[in-house]
């Protein structure tokens, strides 16, 4: 790896040592984002095996033709991501501009299918509180459902903002030309936490969409 | 040393088998396998899927196959602690008996 002075901090040896400890410090980062998730999930799993039927009932509330469509778009956004860093690694301008725009785009996008099924949410009353809609025997162990899922597809939204705003840092750098085969660092950084924030809907979507769905 | 650049193709490749596996969790969710209240065997199937699909985007999107062993650790750290979340809550609660499971020796 060739040595580029002015993008090397002064407490590092040279390029790949800043790269490798750059990348663990953002693996250390996402070590914390698991636990958090992770508490989540467990939470969750936890009051299913409490309130199997209502959880199942609320689970069938969800649009899981939407909820399949985000997975679609943001699985794609992580592909874009991977070849925006690709193409940051081969010093391509035009790539990587192409890519985190794309990647920006599909963020939106899920974003945007993500806020249309909270306003159907509410519409439906199904957001839990005092106007909650949903009758019968489970109403009340319902919302706790909806409050998982609130919470849970809430905070992983918050996320997706703060990588947007990453992926918009990186578009105005990638724009100015900085990153090259020699330097490109940020871009694998920012894509590790884009890929983690995949990571977690991966299991968000089966395990909020498709639990007891053919019930 | 930073990774190798991975080829389009294996990074197509990848995205191809997320799709696919992202069809099969959605169309086995329609099917009872099984596992009673719980739906037990459906949601081991959604999870192993699951498993499978962020193994993908883990090893190849974040490029953890080419790290070096320290990355490894730390990823491995990251999985083993949360299992001891998992397995030490679950533990707990179904150990107490609170929530009475579909299993042979209950009622």
């Amino acid at each position: 790896m060739v040595e580029h002075a002015s993008q090397v901090a002064h407490q590092f040896e040279d390029a790949t040592q800043q790269y490798e400890a750059s990348t663990l410090g953002m693996w250390a980062f996402l070590l914390t984002e698991i636990m958090f998730f992770g508490g989540l999930f467990a939470g969750f799993f936890v009051y299913i095996l409490g309130h199997a039927q209502a959880f199942a009932e609320g689970s069938r509330h969800l649009d899981l033709t939407l909820g399949t469509v985000n997975t679609v778009v943001l699985l794609g956004s992580s592909l874009t991501m991977a070849l925006a860093v690709r193409s940051a690694q081969q010093g391509n301008r035009n790539g990587q501009l192409l890519f985190l725009g794309l990647t920006v785009i599909l963020g939106s996008l899920f974003l945007g299918i993500k806020g249309l099924e909270y306003v159907h949410k509410f519409e439906q009353h199904l957001v839990p509180g005092p106007s909650f809609g949903l009758a019968g025997p489970h109403a009340q162990s319902a919302q706790l459902f909806f409050s998982f899922y609130f919470a849970m597809t809430g905070v992983h939204a918050l996320h997706m903002i703060v990588g947007i705003g990453l992926l918009a840092w990186l578009f105005v750098n990638a724009w100015r030309g900085k990153y090259t085969e020699a330097y490109f660092t940020p871009v694998e950084v920012s894509g590790l936490y884009w890929h983690f924030v995949d990571v977690v809907w991966i299991f968000l979507f089966p395990t909020l969409y498709l639990v007891a769905r053919h019930g | 040393m930073t990774h190798p650049t991975v080829s389009l193709r294996l990074y197509l490749g990848i995205f191809a088998a997320l799709i696919l596996l992202t069809g099969l969790t959605v169309g086995v969710a329609f099917f009872d396998l099984g596992g009673g209240r719980l739906h037990a065997v459906n949601a081991a199937a959604a999870i192993t899927i699951a498993l499978v699909k962020a193994l993908l985007v883990i090893l190849y999107f974040m490029h953890v196959r080419y790290s070096s062993r320290l990355i490894w650790i730390f990823v491995g750290a990251g999985g083993f602690w949360l299992l001891i979340l998992f397995v030490l809550t679950l533990a707990d609660y179904l150990g107490r008996g609170l929530f009475p499971l579909p299993l042979p020796w209950n009622p």
